[in-house]
C-alpha cells in the first residue's frame, strides 16, 4: 500500500508534514535532511524541486530555491541523491514543484523516475485541475503515486468536491488567500473556513499548509485537521548563520514544533 | 480540411499554446473573469465607453502617416501606424482603457499591474487615476533605474511604483511579483497585465482590446491604398500586445506577410539576448504554455535587450503559434540596429521612436523591400523615455 494511505491508516490526528527545498542549505544536505526529519518524528516529507520564479511563494522558498539553484540541484541530480534512500527511510515522501522543469525532465519519465526511488505523492501547483485530468491524470494514477491538490478559502465547495474526487493521498488545505510563509497566527476568518470544509465529511485526510509557523500555529489548525505542514518557518531554520551540524537544527526546530498540545 | 485558426479556442489555447496553468489560489479570479470577458466587452454599455475614452481620451483614431523619406531610402511604400500620438505615448493605453472599464464592471477597486519600459505603468497609472481608483505597479529595480522618467510620471499619477529585487530585476520578476500580490488579493484586486501573456483570457482579452490598430488600418489603407489590406505588417514583439493588435484583422487573410521583429540584444547567439522565439523552446511561463527561454532543466532563464520592454523570456501564446504554424515570420534585431533605427527614423521623419519599435524600424534592413509593395510598421510608441540610452548611445559611438 501507498505509504501516505499506511500513514493516515495508523495515525489520523497531528500529523506533521514538513516542506524541505531539495539543495538547499547545502547541495548534499538534501538526504541529510530527510533522514534527520524521520529520526526527529515528522510523519511526512515534502521534497521541494526549486524552480526559478515560483509564483505561489513568499520570499523565504523564493530564496532558498535560488540558492538551491546557484548550488546546482536539478531534477536529475535531486533523483540520483534520492537513489537508495528506501533502504533506510520509511517516512512517506512527496515531491512538490511547479510543472516547467517536471515537463522539461519529461512527465513520463519524471513519473518513472520518482516511483522508482521511493516517491509516494507529487504537488503541482500550477498543474490545475482540468489540464490534470485531461493530459496527465492517467499515468499518474497507473504509477501508484498519489496526486495531491490544493484548496482555498475560496474554492467553492462544488469544487472541492471534484478535486476531491480527483486526487489522493489527502487534501492540501492552503490556509490562508496568499502566497506561501510563515505567519504567527490563525484568524476567525481561516477558523471558519477549517470548520466549513470539516463540515464537508470527504472521505479523503485534510492537512493545513502556508502560514503554520511554530508550536501555537501547529496545534491550532491540527485541531481542524488532520494535521499540518510546516514550509517557510523550517527553512528559515536551516538558514539562520549558527554553526551547527544540519541534523542538530532540524531536530531542535522539529522539537519546538511537537512539545506537548 | 480546415482551415487553421489563428484566434482563441474555446479551452482557451492556440494550437497547443495558452490556457491557463495557474495555482488554484488564482482558480476563482480567473474562472471569474474567463466567464464575464465576453459579455462584458460585447455588451453595448462597453463598447459605447470604450469607444467614447479611445476618441476623446486617447487620441484614437491614430493617424497611418506615408512615411516618404523612408519610402524612398527603402524602395517601397511604407506606412507608419502612429501608436506613438497616443495619450500616454504607446499602443499600451488602448488596453488599459479597456480593462478599466472591464475592472468596473467586475467591481473591482484595487487594481494591480506590472511593467517592464514602464509604458504599460504608465497607462496603468493614467487610467485609474481617471477612475479614482487605487493602483500599485511592479516594476523590476533594474527597469526603475533605466526608465526612471516613467516612473516619476507613475508617481506624479498617484500611483504606488514598487521596485521588484528577484531574478534579474526586470519585467518577468515585476510579472512574478504582479500575480504573487493577486494570489495575496483575490476578492478585491484586479490585475492588468500589459501584454498578451498570461492565463487565459489574459491573450485573448488583450488582442482583443488592441484590435483597434488593425481595425483603423483597415479604413485608413482602403483610402490611401484602395486596397483593406498591406503587402506586409511589422510589428516589434515583446510580450506580443502592439503586434497582435495589429495583426488581429489580418490573421486569416494570408496575402499579408506578418513580420515579428525581436530583440536579439548582443546578437542571438551572444548569451545575451531576448529572441525568445528563435532561442526558446515549449514550456510554461506566467500561467500559459508557449515558448520560452529555458536550460535544460526547464528553468527560466534571464533574457538581455537593451529595451526594456522587449527584456521578456517568454511571447504571448498567439505568437507562439504563429510562428509554429508557419503564419508569420521572425526577424532578430540587435541593439545597434535598433539604435541605429532610431536615429535614421529621427533624420528622416522626425520622428523619435521608443526603442522597443526601434526594432520595427530596423526590420527593414532584413526584409528585401518590393517597389510595388505596401508596408505598415506599427510604431509602438515614441521615444520621451528612451533619450537617455540615445544621447549615451550617439551613433558615432555605436
Ligand atoms: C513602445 C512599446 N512598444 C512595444 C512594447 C512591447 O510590448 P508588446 O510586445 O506587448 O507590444 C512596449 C512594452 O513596454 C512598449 O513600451
Amino acid at each position: 500500500m501507498n505509504r501516505i494511505d499506511q500513514l493516515f491508516r495508523r495515525k489520523n490526528n497531528r500529523i506533521l508534514s514538513v516542506y524541505m527545498t531539495a539543495g538547499y542549505p547545502r547541495i548534499g544536505d538534501t538526504v541529510e535532511i530527510i533522514k534527520a526529519l524521520e529520526s526527529s518524528g515528522v510523519d511526512m516529507i515534502e521534497i521541494g524541486i526549486p524552480f526559478s520564479d515560483p509564483l505561489a511563494d513568499g520570499e523565504v522558498i523564493q530564496k532558498s530555491s535560488q540558492q538551491a539553484l546557484e548550488n546546482g540541484m536539478s531534477l536529475k541530480l535531486l533523483f540520483s541523491q534520492l537513489k537508495g534512500i528506501r533502504s533506510f527511510v520509511n517516512t512517506p515522501l512527496v515531491l512538490m514543484g511547479y510543472l516547467n522543469p517536471v515537463l522539461a525532465y519529461g512527465f513520463r519519465k519524471f513519473i518513472e523516475d520518482a516511483v522508482r526511488v521511493g516517491i509516494d505523492g507529487l504537488i503541482l501547483p500550477d498543474l490545475p485541475l482540468e489540464i490534470y485530468r485531461e493530459s496527465f491524470r492517467e499515468d499518474l494514477e497507473d504509477s501508484g503515486m498519489k496526486y495531491i491538490m490544493l484548496i482555498t478559502p475560496q474554492t467553492s465547495e462544488n469544487r472541492i468536491r471534484e478535486i476531491v474526487g480527483n486526487s489522493g493521498g489527502f487534501l492540501y488545505m492552503v490556509a490562508d488567500s496568499a502566497t506561501t510563509g510563515a505567519r504567527n497566527e490563525i484568524t476567525g476568518a481561516q477558523v471558519e473556513y477549517f470548520r466549513r470544509v470539516g463540515a464537508m465529511k470527504l472521505h479523503i485526510p485534510r492537512l493545513i499548509g502556508f502560514g503554520i509557523s511554530n508550536a501555537e500555529t501547529f496545534n491550532r489548525a491540527s485541531s481542524f485537521a488532520n494535521g499540518a505542514i510546516i514550509g517557510s518557518a523550517f527553512i528559515s531554520a536551516l538558514g539562520d548563520e549558527k554553526k551547527q551540524p544540519i541534523a542538530d537544527k532540524v531536530e531542535e526546530f522539529v522539537a519546538s514544533i511537537i512539545q506537548h498540545p | 480540411m480546415n482551415k487553421t485558426s489563428y484566434n482563441v479556442d474555446k479551452k482557451g489555447f492556440y494550437g497547443p499554446y495558452g490556457g491557463a496553468y495557474i495555482p488554484e489560489m488564482l482558480y476563482p479570479n480567473i474562472k471569474e473573469l474567463e466567464e464575464k470577458y465576453l459579455g462584458i466587452i460585447e455588451s453595448e454599455s462597453f463598447r459605447t465607453e470604450f469607444h467614447y475614452l479611445l476618441r476623446d481620451y486617447v487620441g484614437r483614431p491614430t493617424p497611418l502617416y506615408f512615411a516618404k523619406r523612408l519610402s524612398d531610402r527603402y524602395g517601397s511604400n511604407i506606412f507608419l501606424k502612429r501608436e506613438d500620438l497616443n495619450h500616454t505615448g504607446a499602443h499600451k493605453i488602448n488596453n488599459t482603457v479597456g480593462q478599466i472599464i472591464l475592472a468596473r464592471h467586475l467591481g473591482k477597486h484595487r487594481i494591480i499591474a506590472e511593467t517592464g519600459a514602464g509604458q504599460h505603468g504608465v497607462a496603468t497609472a493614467t487610467v485609474c487615476a481617471r477612475a479614482g481608483l487605487n493602483c500599485i505597479v511592479y516594476m523590476g529595480a533594474l527597469d526603475v533605474e533605466r526608465q526612471a522618467p516613467n516612473v516619476r510620471k507613475m508617481q506624479m499619477l498617484g500611483a504606488e511604483v514598487i521596485p521588484v529585487h528577484s531574478g534579474n530585476k526586470t519585467l518577468k520578476d515585476a510579472t512574478n511579483q504582479a500575480i504573487r500580490d493577486w494570489i495575496n488579493n483575490p476578492v478585491d484586486t484586479h490585475y492588468i497585465i500589459g501584454s498578451v501573456v498570461g492565463p487565459h483570457p489574459y491573450p485573448d482579452m488583450v488582442t482583443r482590446f488592441q484590435s483597434v490598430i488593425s481595425e483603423e488600418m483597415k479604413v485608413q489603407l482602403t483610402e490611401k491604398t484602395g486596397r483593406d489590406y498591406p503587402d506586409v505588417i511589422m510589428a516589434c514583439v515583446g510580450g506580443g500586445s502592439n503586434a497582435a493588435g495589429a495583426y488581429y484583422h489580418y490573421l486569416h487573410n494570408e496575402q499579408v506577410r506578418l513580420l515579428s521583429v525581436e530583440a536579439a540584444g548582443k546578437g542571438v547567439d551572444s548569451g545575451e539576448s531576448a529572441a525568445t522565439s528563435t532561442l526558446g523552446s515549449d514550456g510554461i511561463i506566467h500561467g500559459s504554455r508557449t515558448l520560452l527561454m529555458q536550460d535544460v532543466d526547464g528553468q527560466i532563464t534571464e533574457p538581455y535587450s537593451i529595451s526594456a520592454g522587449l527584456d521578456y523570456p517568454g511571447v504571448g501564446p498567439i505568437h507562439a503559434w504563429l510562428k509554429m504554424s508557419g503564419r508569420a515570420e521572425i526577424i532578430n534585431v540587435t541593439d545597434d540596429e535598433a539604435l541605429h533605427a532610431a536615429y535614421l527614423l529621427s533624420k528622416l521623419e522626425g520622428i523619435i521612436p521608443a526603442l522597443e519599435t526601434a526594432h520595427a524600424v530596423a526590420a527593414l534592413d532584413h526584409v528585401k523591400p518590393d517597389p510595388e509593395q505596401n508596408i505598415v510598421i506599427n510604431l509602438s510608441g515614441r521615444g520621451d523615455k528612451d533619450m537617455e540610452a540615445y544621447t549615451e548611445n550617439l551613433p558615432n559611438k555605436i
